[in-house]
């Protein structure tokens, strides 16, 4: 579990470093898939591989895609089909693709049980201890969540509408 | 053989303290909405130590509730910088420093 704390824990550092100071944005994305990929790593050798399933799905799943459709939608134009063509550089994808290898190999060398399983962790919570916690005296910050939710879905309605509509609309 | 919670809330820091400094130095709406995610990761992940050092399931429900915020942060996020982007024609935020008022 150590080791695969450390490894992980540099990965995230670098995969961080070079998202945040990229000059393309594309690519810093792809350093920021690596690094909540790492991040989840942490969390599992954290004895938390709920949250580790969690920030694989959503993080680096639903958010991060979010994020690279919205960068796709602004390079619309006749930059778009250079870009589409850098994309394939192996220089675009070599530093994310070796940072994830090694985050491959660390977890094979987990599976083999190198470094012990998640329950085998002195500090595993399991899943279902989280599921009371989160529906039990937690409740009210469940409904809250959804609440925010449904702020958020409205908002990116109203934000999403098209300019000429949205003044059509608008009394003044 | 295991971690000691200082060194993971001690990533929990660097990581903050990167993210901040992106936040603060970048002028790019996609970049700055990126830092802040990366500030949002980073505190969950001093949640997850701290419930990690005590042995209690809270850090990881706080860790889903910070999961929710981001994800409705980022869709506030990325659709004002889609509309900024219609207005102005510029991702800059500089751009959008003025209010007509």
């Amino acid at each position: 579990m150590e080791a695969l704390f450390y490894v992980s824990a540099v990965v995230a550092v670098i995969a961080t470093l070079r998202a945040v100071t990229g000059k393309n944005a594309v690519h810093a994305l792809l350093y920021l898939v690596v690094s909540l990929l790492a991040a989840a790593l942490v969390f599992y050798s954290l004895g938390a591989p709920f949250i580790a399933a969690l920030e694989v799905i959503i993080y680096a799943g639903a958010i991060m895609v979010l994020f690279i459709f919205v960068v796709m939608m602004l390079n619309l134009g006749p930059g778009a089909e250079r870009q589409e063509k850098s994309l394939l550089d192996p220089r675009a994808w070599a530093g994310p693709a070796l940072l994830a290898f090694a985050l491959v190999a660390e977890l094979l060398y987990s599976f083999s049980g190198g470094g012990g399983t998640a329950e085998a962790n002195a500090q595993y919570i399991n899943p279902k201890a989280v599921a009371l916690t989160l529906f039990g005296p937690y409740f009210i910050g469940v409904e809250l969540a959804s609440l925010l939710l449904l702020a958020g879905l409205v908002a990116a309605w109203h934000l999403g509408r098209r300019e000429k509509e949205a003044t059509h609309d608008s009394p003044g | 053989m295991t971690v000691p919670a200082e060194h993971a809330l001690a990533l929990a820091a660097v990581l903050f303290s990167i993210g901040l400094a992106g936040v603060l130095a970048r002028r790019n709406i996609i970049f700055m909405l990126l830092s802040i995610e990366v500030m949002l990761n980073s505190a969950g992940l001093a949640f997850i130590s701290a419930g990690y050092m005590h042995g209690h399931p809270d850090g990881q429900v706080m860790f889903i509730f910070i999961l929710a915020m981001a994800a409705a942060e980022v869709v506030v996020g990325l659709s004002l910088a889609l509309r900024i982007y219609g207005s102005f024609k510029s991702l800059d935020a500089d751009a959008a420093s003025s209010m007509r008022g």
